[in-house]
């Protein structure tokens, strides 16, 4: 069976409702329709709400240390030749080794070595600059790596850099701008804050499944797994319930994925070919090394885990199934595939491109395990949605949507696909914004428009995850630029029936003239051949 | 060596033949390191087409025809001790007065001495294939001296050259038991074979150079030092003269030739690289996940399923590749899954879940069983124990221990003894008895009960009844170090009191007789423990290294991870794929099981050393696995829990079990473990 995509030749955001008025956020969605308003009195609390957290940007210092320039100043300078060439080649490497050398004065060193050394630099630059240009990613600096290639809106700018669901639990962790974790547990008031000397330039967050306490941490040069005792008090646990698990050349960590049944970690860097494969407990990692792409960016784990998504810094990503570890190249036109979400049952990824304004779909069919070999992927990617920009007049004039995905995230149930756009920095009436639509997976994969998540006004959406386990629906978390942290409910009863709506709403599909409109407004769907 | 355990159908069918495919790799391996050490060998910066093209003749000369035929009889050998020494239960050595035991062992002395050879083969392939100086050993002198003519002179290249092939077959020798070298450790990712040779090997050659460059330092300040022993001998065996025209090369300024040092370094590298290759593709042919049926419609192949494999004790291999292929088989295949939970056909029992569970659960408890145990010696032996009456307090406590241990020791129901002492590599020789008189003075007393070391479990045999028992304790070691269990683990009940042959009657008749003679025994043992306790050496070498019993207890754990997972994971599958409700039956006996581990093992990483982490060993080779398996098996048992918590969710509260372990599961439903 092979994906068969059924295009509008139309724009699937045209199809959606307007946004809300400026000045209303989006409350929740309840009957099919996303509601706006100023506050959230309009909606009876059920259990527990999670906490709508605000880090304000100015109170959060962030750590101004670039990493060599602020140390001469504090290094003394009248150490031997020695000491400060051991520790520059103890810092970084055979590079700085060089440099140390060739920045020397002549009563240190004869001249002949000052100047064979910056020939020697001169060569390793070139040459590096040459291999640069083949991986153009390469002459970033690491922070700037990790901003473009974070899942996060404007990573380097951003109040909150990190954020993550417990999958079983009422928990979250969030990563701050100042380089500390947050953790907000529904069941203590005590929120600890983790911080780690190597914790620095935190790009991703994950709670490992199957166990209470262990958070996986993306940081500047290494990985950090903190092992949080949930029935601990205490506000700032030591850096001593952190391990530390790092590899020679896999730095910066910009991406990392817990298997779903919680005993692997992998982990990518961009400037590491090799993605690794760590047991944590051991602190040992097997490098799955492949040539090509230059690196990994981003990993996703399917919810089944029985495959990974590993994208590259080139028009390239690759799908490996975790069996036997081989993967599957998948070769984009464009540009380098920026973020991918998987349905609940891992038989369908979607993804996105840079440089393009659609979501592609990838369907796998096998039936994970059975050990008929593997790969039953459909042989070329379907697009699903088309989010080119269009125009919407509201009441304050003109907002124009659209552009390309910076990250998606799909709803545990597989019912709603939020998408954040990135907006156009230079144009006021082109903001960020989060497009969320309604999605069915089985018998027949169709997606539906239902709106636009409004934020605050002047605030624009940085990031978002879906809660794992919301009862009533589906929980979508935005953290937004000004530092607030909102969840969005979307009360719905799955299509499977299961579950009760509490929450008041009449089940979904309602017998509604809204309903119907739905059913017309259909942007994909699929037809088995 | 060949005994009863080498004619299991498994080891015939399965590993030999995989250990055959892995020699027979790293034979065709071989022409390809050979071409790279001729290639390299006659390297020449400022003469890159002589070299290039003297290299290209080089490889199609009969030397190195002959030299590769004698590299694949290395290779070979290589192979079979590789085979022969392997084990999946690393030994760890507790003390290091075990360690020198271990290191000087009959058998491994057999593998060291094997080791010299081979690399004195190798070396000398090396040597002929450079050519050059290497050539040949004793070489008409020069002519200063040889006014007489035919007297001939002592090539000391080429016995350099070929001592230190020895030198380096040796230190890989020792290298290999120092650090466990002969363990194989399963990956915990199934990759294919050629993949994972592929990632490793660079690994392998960098390993292999860094190496020989420690083996080419150790070996000159070797020679420099005793360099004169070996080149007199040779020259008064074979009846040739030194050549005193030339440099000495035990010399500061003989040895410092580069050249030489390349030659040597390049050809250490080569000996390590073709060896060490060996040894990677052995481990990775060995550690490949062997599919077993769940059932079998033949009667004669019913021996071979994997419920009836899971319950065997030896060999080892097997019991770990179907451990590993049950937790395969729990995560990845849904086909084999519903064969576990199916009912037999006529009678409709459910056989093959029963076996599997029944086998997992046995091994976890003996794993609890021993954690148990080891925490009442280590928690006994920190406390004044009660007294007998008749000695003063410091001379009886050890006793005291001899008693009690030899006491618990008796009533410990000995279940399983295949897996509950892992088995080291020295076991599987039949003729072990025979040294244990030789290894007595060196039996480690502060060992841990579970110390695997062989040696250590055999002379713990005579323990009671040495005279070296609780001579060279210090009370401050005492403290930490149970004893007799050494003794225990692994022999039945019966046996571990044999009848001493030494005069000193065993401690515990004494106990029971308190007399003169007995006192004067302890009496002077005390006294010469005193003595001893002052000695540095002593000390250091019967000090307990830290956390090694604790990596001792856990050395086989990598069976538990695997029985746990495999376990949670069929449990968790059952909610959806038991048809028949086979699972639901075991599930409090599951529960209660796990849980009672998850005691035991929350108590032992309470222990002092129990929870500082090691240090990791920087290459793949020297494989540092189980110095981390309590952590994984920690980690691994509380994912089991969680996962079967989850699946089940509320429905676990209407299982059967104790309000302790009900309250323990509250918490795990709750997320707060």
């Amino acid at each position: 069976m092979s994906g068969v995509s059924w295009e509008l030749g139309m724009n699937s955001l045209s199809l959606f409702p307007p946004p809300g008025p400026d000045g209303n956020i989006t409350l929740f969605e309840s009957n099919n329709e996303l509601v706006c308003g100023t506050s959230l009195g309009s909606r009876q609390k059920q259990g527990w709400e999670p906490p709508s957290l605000l880090f304000p940007r100015e109170s959060l210092k962030p750590h101004s240390r670039p990493e060599s320039s602020s140390k001469a100043a504090f290094l003394d300078h009248r150490d031997t030749l020695w000491m400060r060439s051991a520790r520059a080649w103890r810092d970084s490497g055979l590079s700085g080794l060089l440099d140390e050398i060739a920045n020397c004065t002549e009563e240190e060193v004869p001249r002949w070595l000052t100047v064979g050394c910056s020939w020697t630099l001169a060569l390793l630059r070139w040459v590096s600059s040459f291999h640069g240009s083949l991986f153009p990613h390469l002459t970033l600096s690491s922070e700037d790596m990790v901003a473009e290639f974070s899942q996060v809106l404007d990573w380097s700018d951003c109040a909150v850099r990190a954020f993550a669901w417990h999958p079983h639990t009422d928990k979250f962790a969030v990563s701050l701008l100042d380089d500390s974790i947050r953790i907000y547990n529904s069941k203590s008031a005590t929120a600890p804050t983790l911080k780690h000397r190597l914790q620095r330039n935190v790009a991703a967050l994950q709670w490992k499944p199957l166990c209470a306490s262990a958070l996986a941490v993306a940081c500047h040069n290494c990985l950090l797994v903190w092992h949080v005792d949930p029935t601990s008090l205490s506000t700032r646990p030591s850096s001593g319930c952190a391990q530390v698990l790092s590899h020679p050349g896999h730095c910066p960590v910009t991406s990392i994925a817990w298997s779903p049944n919680g005993s692997l970690l992998l982990s990518a860097s961009p400037v590491d070919t090799a993605m690794m494969v760590w047991d944590v407990a051991g602190e040992s990692c097997v490098p799955l090394q492949r040539v090509g792409g230059g690196g990994v960016t981003f990993l996703s784990w399917s919810p089944d885990g029985s495959r990974v998504l590993a994208s590259t810094p080139s028009a390239l990503f690759r799908v490996w199934e975790t069996r036997t570890w081989t993967c599957e190249r998948w070769p984009c036109l464009k540009g380098r595939c920026q973020t991918g979400c998987w349905s609940p049952d891992g038989t369908r990824l979607l993804f996105s491109v840079q440089g393009e304004m659609v979501i592609y779909a990838l369907t796998f069919t096998d039936a994970p395990g059975e050990p008929h070999g593997w790969s039953g992927s459909s042989k070329a990617a379907a697009i699903v949605a088309d989010l080119s920009e269009t125009s919407f007049s509201t009441s304050q004039g003109q907002v124009r949507v659209g552009g390309q995905v910076q990250t998606m995230a799909w709803d545990p149930r597989g019912e709603r696909l939020a998408v954040l756009l990135k907006g156009d920095p230079e144009a006021p009436d082109r903001p960020a914004m989060i497009a969320v639509f309604k999605t069915r997976i089985s018998p027949i994969f169709e997606l539906l428009p239902c709106g636009f998540v409004k934020g605050e006004s002047g605030a624009e959406p940085r990031l978002l995850q879906f809660h794992p386990h919301f009862p009533n629906g589906a929980l979508l978390t935005v953290c937004w630029s000004n530092g607030r942290i909102s969840h969005v409910p979307f009360f719905f009863v799955s299509a499977g029936g299961s579950v009760l709506n509490p929450g008041g709403s009449p089940p979904w599909p309602l017998p509604q003239s809204r309903a119907v409109e739905n059913g017309e407004r259909l942007l994909y769907t699929e037809m088995s051949s | 060596m060949f005994n009863s355990e080498q004619n299991h159908w498994f080891v015939r069918k399965v590993i030999f033949w995989r250990a055959a495919a892995s020699v027979a790799w790293s034979v065709l391996l071989l022409p390809v390191t050979t071409a790279l050490f001729a290639f390299l060998s006659r390297f020449s910066l400022f003469h890159p087409i002589q070299w290039i093209s003297e290299s290209f003749s080089l490889l199609y000369g009969s030397y190195v025809i002959f030299s590769l035929v004698l590299l694949c009889g290395v290779v070979l050998v290589v192979g079979v001790f590789n085979l022969e020494y392997y084990t999946v239960v690393p030994s760890v050595p507790c003390t290091k007065i075990a360690l020198l035991g271990k290191v000087l062992h009959p058998q491994q002395s057999v593998h060291s001495l094997v080791h010299s050879m081979m690399g004195i083969m190798v070396t000398w392939c090396a040597a002929t294939m450079i050519g050059g100086r290497y050539w040949i050993l004793a070489a008409p002198c020069s002519e200063e001296e040889g006014v007489t003519g035919q007297k001939m002179c002592l090539n000391e290249y080429y016995l350099f050259f070929l001592l230190a092939g020895a030198f380096m077959g040796y230190s890989y020798s020792l290298l290999g038991v120092v650090r466990n070298m002969n363990y194989v450790s399963f990956q915990t990712i199934q990759q294919c074979k050629y993949l994972r040779f592929k990632g490793m090997l660079p690994q392998v050659v960098r390993y292999s150079a860094v190496q020989s460059l420690y083996s080419v330092r150790n070996y000159c300040l070797f020679y420099f030092f005793f360099g004169y022993i070996p080149r007199a001998w040779i020259c008064t065996t074979l009846n040739v003269h030194e050549d005193s025209s030339l440099h000495r090369l035990d010399t500061v300024s003989g040895l410092l030739d580069f050249r030489l040092l390349y030659h040597l370094w390049l050809s250490g590298t080569f000996l390590l690289l073709t060896w060490h290759i060996t040894l990677l593709l052995f481990r990775i042919f060995i550690t490949e996940a062997y599919s077993f049926p769940v059932q079998s419609s033949f009667s004669e192949d019913v021996s071979q399923c994997l419920p009836k494999v899971l319950s065997e004790k030896q060999p080892l291999i097997l019991k770990f590749l179907a451990l590993q292929d049950l937790f395969l088989l729990s995560q990845q295949s849904l086909s084999r899954r519903m064969e576990v939970f199916s009912l037999s056909q006529p009678g409709g029992h459910p056989h093959n879940w029963n076996a599997i569970c029944k086998e997992c659960l046995s091994l976890l408890s003996d794993l609890s069983q021993r954690l148990v145990e080891y925490q009442e010696v280590v928690a006994s032996n920190g406390r004044a124990r009660p007294l007998s009456s008749h000695s003063d307090q410091r001379s009886t406590s050890s006793e005291t221990l001899v008693t009690s241990g030899t006491e618990e020791q008796l009533q410990t129901p000995q279940q399983s003894i295949g897996l509950k002492t892992p088995s080291s590599v020295f076991l599987r020789s039949t003729s072990l008895g025979l040294h244990t008189p030789m290894t007595a003075p060196f039996t480690p007393r502060q060992e841990s009960p579970f110390s695997s070391s062989s040696v250590n479990r055999f002379v713990g045999n005579v323990d009671p009844s040495s005279p070296w028992y609780g001579s060279v304790q210090s009370p401050h070691v005492m403290r930490r170090g149970p004893k007799l269990w050494t003794a225990s683990t692994g022999s039945p009940p019966g046996s571990s009191l044999p009848p001493s042959p030494t005069t000193i009657p065993s401690p515990v008749p004494a106990a029971q007789k308190p007399g003169l003679f007995s006192l004067w025994l302890q009496n002077r043992q005390e006294q010469v423990k005193n003595f001893l306790a002052r000695r540095v050496l002593i000390m250091y070498l019967f000090n307990k290294l830290p956390e090694a019993s604790s990596q001792a207890l856990f050395a086989d754990s990598q069976a538990h991870i695997w029985a746990l997972e495999g376990l949670s994971n069929l449990v968790a599958a059952s909610y959806k794929e038991d048809r028949f409700g086979v699972v639901q039956t075991m599930l409090p006996s599951i529960l209660s099981t796990m849980l009672l581990l998850q005691e035991a093992v929350d108590k032992h990483f309470k222990l002092p050393h129990a929870s500082s982490k090691p240090v990791r060993s920087t290459c793949c080779l020297e494989d540092s696995t189980f110095k981390t398996l309590r952590f994984a098996l920690r980690a691994a048992l509380k994912t089991a829990m969680y996962r079967i918590t989850v699946t089940f969710g509320e429905h676990l509260h209407s299982v059967q079990m104790s309000a302790e372990h009900r309250k323990r599961l509250q918490q795990f439903m709750e997320y707060k473990e």
